[in-house]
């Protein structure tokens, strides 16, 4: 019985033309993402004390699963977390999305500028190796930090698992995987990630900032 | 055949390839930072000296298997970024250990690993297909095929084999039909990113799985792409290969 399901997509699959193209977005959306959820469900079927959690939760806790399950389950539901976020972390080109408020704040006064974050996140993007991500992130401390995670890793899962420095709530998201651009971009990964900055959603980044500070603040 | 591509002095090569400590490492560099090899994009039109198997100078020639398009921006950017890079990496890397700065080293090698790799590891992939009409396709003959018999079963096994474990990797990556070594024997392992195959086993047959090397034909279905090619694999090499 399946527990987790294709998040309809916000926006039309040609909302985000010429930046993003129509053809990606659905086979993105109706293909990868939802094969990641397909595998899930079937790795997660015999595990009823965690099926019932949000992905979210579910990554947070790889450990608890038998060791048979964890590599799947860091794939299939990282790659059902981080493709739930990026749709989200996106919008129409013909939203007027602006960096405004806290955030904006917190990004000058971590970064210099917001034109250094763009550089520092450009960067990251940029050289990933092979498949992953690049994040804006809060980290544990309540810093703003620019990182990236190999193939369908999350800043959910905790450094151990991510690798140093990962571990965060997420603010942004760039799946730098070649699926994510080639049909547009071809081999130049680059004009994707400056495309990418036409189609981010800054109010949806101002909602998970200020929901991951409330977070730190109510632990503390 | 530029295999001249990847020659380095044996100094350069050893101290590369085996664990010696970094002081070693300078100063096989040293020796050598004035006289870098360049390494230069392998031109898919190569005639190999023995079996005369070739790609051609058309980058349609592996179709319907692997389409053209693919072909051109597998080759001419792809595999020559690799090559741009892992020279500026290796410029890098030298500067560092003339200099004795361990720190820039040790922080240039992964790009040495990951572009070295990506260049050595397309290379050996260019070599290792061929179009139908060169033989591309045509079953493994020879000592090659009594091992893949005797460690699989039979040919179609072994591909099954081959198949899954492309299907497995995570990400990108390749698999390789590899020969151990020290006892020859046979195994299918995966490497992940650019990793290349060296150390303890040799290789014999690669398959890219990066999406680059399928997706503007097969996008998704993977599973179609690793049954295709093989019809253009060029077993002759892998057959050359084997030690």
């Amino acid at each position: 019985m399946p527990t987790y399901h294709l998040p309809t997509l916000p926006y039309p699959y040609d909302a985000l033309e010429p930046h993003f193209d129509e053809e990606t977005m659905r086979i993105h959306h109706t293909k990868h993402h939802q094969t990641y959820i397909t595998n899930l469900n079937n790795l997660l079927s015999d595990q009823p004390t965690l099926n019932t959690l949000s992905v979210e939760e579910v990554v947070a806790k790889l450990s608890h699963l038998p060791a048979e399950k964890r590599k799947g389950v860091r794939n299939h539901g990282g790659g059902h977390a981080n493709h739930s976020f990026f749709w989200r972390n996106l919008t129409p080109s013909s939203t007027n999305s602006t960096l405004s408020g806290e955030l904006k704040v917190a990004i000058e006064s971590t970064f210099g500028s917001v034109d250094a974050f763009q550089q520092v996140f450009e960067k990251a993007a940029t050289t990933v190796f092979g498949s992953g991500w690049a994040w804006l992130i809060l980290s544990p401390e309540g810093e703003l930090r620019v990182v990236t995670t190999a193939n369908q890793d999350s800043p959910l899962m905790g450094e151990s698992i991510a690798g140093p420095g990962t571990e965060g709530r997420p603010i942004l998201a760039l799946d730098v995987w070649e699926h994510a651009y080639y049909l547009r971009y071809r081999n130049v990964r680059p004009d994707y990630i400056k495309a990418y900055w036409s189609v981010v959603s800054w109010d949806f980044a101002a909602e998970q900032f200020a929901l991951a500070k409330g977070q730190l603040e109510a632990a503390l | 055949m530029s295999t001249t591509m990847l020659k380095t002095t044996s100094a350069l090569r050893a101290a590369v390839r085996n664990s010696a400590p970094l002081t070693t490492r300078a100063a096989a560099f040293s020796t050598t930072s004035a006289v870098q090899q360049k390494a230069t994009l392998p031109d898919l039109k190569c005639k190999h000296p023995i079996s005369g198997l070739e790609i051609g100078d058309d980058y349609n020639a592996l179709e319907p298997a692997i389409s053209g398009k693919i072909m051109e921006l597998h080759h001419s950017k792809h595999h020559q970024t690799y090559v741009t890079s892992y020279n500026a990496a290796q410029e890098k890397l030298g500067d560092a250990l003339a200099k004795g700065d361990i720190a820039s080293a040790i922080a240039t090698q992964p790009l040495v690993n990951f572009h070295g790799g990506g260049n050595l590891n397309h290379t050996l992939f260019w070599e290792n297909l061929a179009p139908k009409s060169q033989g591309g396709g045509e079953p493994p003959k020879g000592a090659l095929a009594k091992s893949i018999d005797g460690h699989y079963g039979s040919l179609d096994a072994f591909k099954e084999k081959f198949n899954t474990a492309l299907a497995g990797i995570q990400g990108s990556g390749w698999a390789w039909l590899v020969q151990d070594v020290d006892t020859g024997s046979l195994s299918i392992r995966t490497y992940a990113n650019q990793d290349p195959v060296v150390g303890k086993f040799h290789p014999l047959l690669g398959v890219d799985a990066w999406e680059h090397a399928y997706y503007l034909q097969y996008e998704n279905r993977k599973a179609e792409y690793f049954k295709a090619i093989w019809d253009v694999i060029n077993w002759k090499k892998a057959e050359e290969r084997m030690k």
